[in-house]
């Protein structure tokens, strides 16, 4: 790792006034971006730490609104107890990031600021149509998540947290490469007031995308089963040497399946 | 450089480090605690895995200046004297060791797991938390017996407290 120095923020108005310092970066839970400094993908002059600032940690639950602090753990997000009355498929996909080790230090604000492709977060929060707060203003999901490790944030801004309303049903399901554990498939399946959306992530060759034929096929008949024959086109999926677009197309389809059949359950 | 300040294994410590110091290295080498093992160096194996305020986490990739003012447990603050943790003394008695390169995270690892399931683990549970800990040499099997025996062990013993307690 290159020389790096390090600011412990103690208010996001503290941590807005570090991050201008030299080639700063925001650092909260660590797990994406300490790895990445170690193998020199990435070398910032300044850390601005985020951790340990209080409002922005916890789940909130106000009715059918959930706010969750940009800095709560993943442990915290799966093991919340208002979270899982109100949106349990939120906790379930929180419970399956990574391993305990990185569940006790890997945030929500962290996971969706990298916008890694294969990251479990972005889909979940593309799907619930949440909105992602920042020290500056509100961002919709659908317009947050702009590619490959690309996001709508600005040099500077910090997101402070993400707010949804609880979806009536809704359900996680991903296929893991079987060595980084990482999503090959991964879809998040949520029918709320506004109808059906379906976010995939892990097979999108710009990332997290919404899958139109499937949301077309549940918006008439919310059951796995109006899922058969449904074709997912290949086309700007990825392929690699885990799995060919082909593979993933069909993936998609399989997990929308057993996700809504989750949610059905 | 930054003063980093820890409370490891009940005993504060303190010393300077490089803010691009890991909290493997500090604990390693500033502090000669080398039960905490680097393994993959890339937080994948979990032989770095010690406890930060309560939690099992992989001092790979943490700085020791985040964990500054952090109460630290690792492998060596375990055990009471000459008396193995129940933990310990389950992977010596089930031999869920053969290079023990891993032990010390999986050991890390176990306590914190059984600590979070107060209702007991089942194989499926143990070996689904074992996610983040990697053996070359066992084949996990030991290692996921051991920590059953531990976690029912642990249990009689809370129970125990309870009833003097009582």
């Amino acid at each position: 790792m290159y020389s790096v120095n390090y600011h412990r923020a103690t208010s996001v108005a503290d941590a807005a006034k570090l991050i201008k310092s030299g080639d700063a970066k925001l650092l909260s839970g660590g797990m994406t971006l300490i790895p990445a400094m170690k193998t020199r993908l990435a070398a910032p002059s300044d850390l601005v730490d985020l951790s340990r600032i209080k409002e922005l940690q916890g789940v909130k639950v106000s009715g059918k609104t959930v706010t969750v602090g940009a800095a709560t753990t993943h442990y915290d997000v799966a093991s919340d107890e208002k979270l899982k009355k109100a949106c349990p498929a939120l906790a379930q996909m929180a419970s399956l990031i990574g391993d305990p080790a990185v569940r006790y230090r890997g945030t929500i604000g962290g996971s969706i600021a990298n916008n890694d492709p294969a990251a479990d977060y972005p889909a979940a929060l593309l799907a619930l149509g949440a909105t992602i707060v920042t020290n500056k203003r509100q961002i919709a999901a659908g317009k947050f998540f702009t590619g490959l490790f690309e996001t709508a944030l600005k040099d500077g801004e910090i997101i402070t947290a993400v707010s949804f309303t609880a979806p009536a049903k809704a359900a996680y399901e991903k296929f893991r490469n079987p060595a980084s554990r990482y999503a090959i498939v991964g879809v998040f399946v949520a029918k709320g007031k506004d109808g059906v959306s379906v976010a995939v992530t892990g097979a999108g060759d710009d990332g997290v995308f919404r899958s139109k034929e499937i949301e077309a096929a549940l918006a008439k008949n919310f059951a796995a089963s109006a899922l058969d024959g449904v074709k997912v086109p290949a086309k700007n999926l990825m392929s690699d040497i885990h799995a060919s677009a082909d593979y993933r197309a069909n993936l998609i389809a399989v997990m929308a399946k057993r996700a809504v059949a989750a949610a059905n359950a | 450089m930054s003063d980093v300040s820890l409370m490891v294994n009940g005993k504060r410590v303190s010393g300077t480090a490089e803010d691009r110091t890991l909290l493997v290295h500090f604990l390693r080498e500033n502090l000669g605690l080398t039960g905490t093992h680097v393994g993959c160096d890339t937080s994948q194996c979990g032989a770095c895995v010690v406890h930060v305020d309560g939690k099992a986490v992989k001092s790979c990739s943490m700085l020791a200046v985040q964990a500054s003012g952090s109460n630290i447990v690792t492998i060596e603050g375990l055990a009471n004297g000459a008396d193995l943790h129940p933990v310990q003394a389950a992977f010596k008695e089930h031999h869920g060791l053969q290079c023990g390169f891993c032990t010390p995270g999986m050991i890390m690892t176990a306590t914190d797991m059984i600590a979070r399931h107060p209702e007991g683990l089942d194989e499926a549970t143990v070996r689904a938390e074992l996610e983040g800990n990697i053996c070359r040499c066992t084949g996990y099997h030991n290692i996921v017996k051991a920590i059953l025996a531990a976690s029912k062990t642990m249990a009689k013993g809370a129970k125990g407290k309870a009833k003097q307690a009582a």
